[in-house]
């Protein structure tokens, strides 16, 4: 399946652009796409915390990808 | 209940004006400004970013919670700014009415500390001689 990963903040500059365009198996998870993002990104593995949003919601390790979903990675918040 | 996140000045009067309510003695708001430095350095500017869909769903969820811990609350005002700030603007502000102060201060400071906690905005500092996207690292 193809998914699309939106970036924002210090995710977006470490990756170099607003979004990445990945294929992976139907199903993987978030666990699964972190890894594989961490060790392509390795800057992203030095931030505080790095969080994966699946359709405006914050998904869990385990939470299984689908081709239709809209995901994020979510960077350490700080609005306020 | 009154969400927004704006790439305009925020109208803290009109703001204020949609959390009065008849039934309320209290209205409660904090109001969340750029601070001319930042541990230690002195800040020029701030850039927001916000992820807009889900910090706008993020945002409503916690006036949700709020509502359920403290069903009399009557306005639920949240307000989020995004993009260039420069010192002295207002980045947020929460406003919410109640027939009592007490819980006017409660859900007024449940709101703004959840907020900070969940919703996605990023906020990077313009330095004199640098940037840094705020909490990014340990």
């Amino acid at each position: 399946m193809k998914l699309t990963i939106s970036l924002f903040g210090i995710a977006r500059e470490i990756v170099g652009q607003p979004a990445l365009e990945l294929t992976a198996p139907e199903g993987q998870s978030v666990q699964e796409l972190l890894t594989e993002l961490r060790q392509q990104y390795p800057a992203l593995g030095q931030l505080s915390s790095l969080a994966v949003a699946v359709n405006n919601d914050y998904a869990t390790d385990a939470t299984a990808l689908h081709e239709r979903d809209e995901i994020a990675l979510i960077p350490p918040v700080s609005g306020g | 209940m009154h969400i927004d996140l704006t790439d305009q000045p925020i109208d803290i009067t009109a703001a204020l004006q949609l959390a009065e309510d008849d039934g309320a003695g209290a209205v409660n708001s904090f109001i969340g400004t750029v601070r001319n430095q930042s541990t230690g350095r002195r800040v020029v500017r701030l850039d927001y970013e916000a992820y807009d869909s889900m910090a706008l769903h993020q945002l409503r969820k916690v006036a949700e919670q709020a509502q359920e811990k403290w069903p009399m609350l009557r306005k639920v005002v949240v307000i989020h700014r995004k993009g260039t700030l420069h010192i002295g603007d207002v980045a947020v502000i929460v406003a919410v009415s109640t027939p009592h102060r007490a819980e006017s201060f409660a859900a007024c400071q449940y709101i703004i500390d959840t907020l900070k906690q969940v919703v996605p905005i990023w906020k990077k500092e313009f330095y004199e001689d640098g940037t840094t996207w705020v909490a990014a690292h340990p």
